[in-house]
């Protein structure tokens, strides 16, 4: 125990654990996303958690709370909004996305008794990361794991085939459902570390990098957790020695990765095919 | 008479005040093989949703028979290439053994890519395929949506071929839609000629007969039909005999025939 007191009462141990708790679920959460062309929607998501941030101010009640309960009611909004066919869908989302982001602004502007750090909710304050946001975070890795072990293989199949998905039984829609709770969770969650700006960028590079050197997709997930704890290492250390902020570090790494990793393999099959 | 599997009484489907599908009748029993064969935007794959039980009806009634396996054969299979997946693991994904997915497999003639990557298939492999992955489930009822798109024309044949022999294998009925209508005319019970509602429908010969038919799809269509099935059942006739296919056309043309179907009319 005090070995584990000892990390937890280091700010920086507390970033490394939490940021590495956050690339666990954002890992296999951010193939989905690849997979199923979610980015735009993702980044919506994450757009909102501000307006998240205002109406928990307004309502009091837990800033994670209040990011979780916005996230799927837009969510469910989009999938409503999503049947109407007068506006494609990239349309729809890009005018949800920066809206919420405005009004979360807008909203924040309104109550100046709130002194809130507005660049450490865009762009994520890794490194005052507290115990109870660690509770948060590997609470809801739990959950998230464990959902996707129950329900891997019907995800699976409604990603790649959804009419034969549904035609074999699998309960397309409500999955679909709870995976958007999940990424609602992920952005509650994640928020704090690499900020709403940046979310999006912590599902999709890791799992696009994985992409190269997978060849199942349990493998492609798995490689995704790897570099997405490469990232969160190696931005940390960025972070640490070059005095960078630390939510941007993280980003920065995974895509030296996401380039090296496309490079080197890129290499290797030139020569390869020669 | 065998087994009712799916019966439709006056199903309609709308959308937005537009009917699709317009009180269409369909019974369909163990063994029989249907075709639907319409226009574009006739409805046809609305309707083989709505017997899959994808599609919601908006009036009418579809009884399917109880615990109806269904195979279900998509048109293609548009994967992201974002998503690595093989041919084992896709098969696999059907939830059935090992052992029934290779032999599925080696029934549609693609044991040979089981550890393939479903991104590098052709089109009549991944064809092949998703009649396999059907297959591995030991349907009631095959549903195919234009089984034979991407195919080439020799493939187009023996994929058909395929889908007679399987019938009488598992003993199971056939649905499908095709546009591939010589093809489909000699391996069909049961013609249905869609639009919106049924304007036609019953064996092959006789459908190239009526009058709906020949007025949705036009007269020269519905003469090479006719005339291919005249060929069809004298074919034993020209069996082993090489004929020069001008020469043939020329020994029996009838001359009315548009120029374009002459390859169906010897």
């Amino acid at each position: 125990m005090t070995i584990i007191d000892t990390i937890l009462n280091d700010f920086f141990w507390r970033a490394l654990v939490g940021g590495l708790g956050v690339a666990l679920i954002a890992g296999p959460l951010g193939c989905f996303v690849v997979w199923r062309r979610m980015a735009y929607f993702g980044d919506t998501l994450a757009h909102s958690a501000l307006l998240g941030i205002a109406l928990s101010f307004l309502i009091s009640v837990p800033l994670n709370l209040g990011v979780i309960i916005t996230s799927v009611t837009l969510a469910m909004a989009l999938m409503l909004f999503s049947h109407n066919k007068t506006l494609a869908t990239d349309t729809l989302l890009g005018i949800l996305a920066h809206s919420a982001l405005a009004i979360g602004l807008v909203a924040l502007s309104f109550m100046p008794e709130v002194r809130v750090d507005l660049t450490g909710l865009l762009f994520g304050d890794l490194l005052a990361m507290n115990r109870n946001d660690l509770l948060w975070i590997y609470g809801g890795a739990i959950v998230i794991l464990a959902l996707l072990a129950v329900l891997w293989r019907g995800l699976l199949m409604s990603t790649i085939h959804e009419e034969l998905a549904r035609v074999e039984g699998v309960p397309v829609a409500r999955l679909r459902l709870l995976l958007m709770l999940m990424f609602a969770l992920v952005i509650a969650v994640a928020m704090k570390m690499v900020g709403v700006l940046l979310i999006t960028a912590l599902l999709i590079i890791p799992a696009a990098t994985a992409r190269r050197l997978a060849s199942t997709p349990e493998q492609m997930a798995a490689l995704a957790v790897v570099f997405g704890f490469t990232a969160v290492a190696g931005g940390l250390g960025m972070s640490w020695h070059l005095d960078t902020p630390a939510g941007p570090s993280v980003v920065v790494t995974a895509f030296v990765t996401f380039l090296v990793v496309y490079g080197v393999v890129g290499r290797f099959s030139a020569q390869g095919s020669r | 008479m065998s087994e009712e599997l799916v019966a439709i009484e006056n199903l309609t489907v709308r959308f937005d005040e537009r009917p699709v599908v317009d009180r269409v009748n369909l019974s369909l029993h163990r063994g029989d093989i249907i075709t639907i064969i319409g226009p574009n935007g006739a409805g046809k794959t609305t309707l083989i949703k709505a017997i899959l039980g994808i599609q919601a009806a908006t009036s009418g009634r579809i009884k399917r028979a109880r615990n109806l396996v269904i195979g279900y054969v998509p048109q293609h299979l548009s994967l992201e290439s974002t998503l690595p997946l093989s041919v084992k693991r896709f098969m696999l994904l059907s939830g059935r053994s090992l052992a029934d997915c290779e032999s599925s497999l080696a029934r549609t003639g693609v044991s040979h890519l089981l550890n393939a990557s479903v991104h590098h298939l052709s089109g009549g492999e991944q064809q092949r395929l998703l009649l396999a992955r059907a297959l591995a489930r030991k349907p009631d009822l095959l549903v195919l949506d234009e089984p034979a798109q991407g195919v080439d024309i020799n493939g187009q044949a023996a994929l058909y071929d395929l889908i007679r022999q399987l019938r009488d294998e598992l003993n199971c009925g056939v649905i499908m839609i095709s546009h591939d209508l010589h093809l489909v005319m000699a391996a069909t019970d049961k013609v249905i000629c869609l639009n919106q509602h049924v304007c036609c429908s019953g064996h092959p010969a006789d459908v190239s007969h009526d009058p709906a038919f020949i007025e949705t799809f036009g007269r020269p269509v519905a003469e090479s039909l006719a005339v291919y099935h005249h060929h069809h059942n004298h074919s034993h006739d020209l069996h082993g005999n090489v004929i020069d296919r001008d020469h043939a056309s020329l020994g029996s043309g009838t001359g009315d025939c548009h120029e374009g179907c002459q390859h169906d009319h010897h």
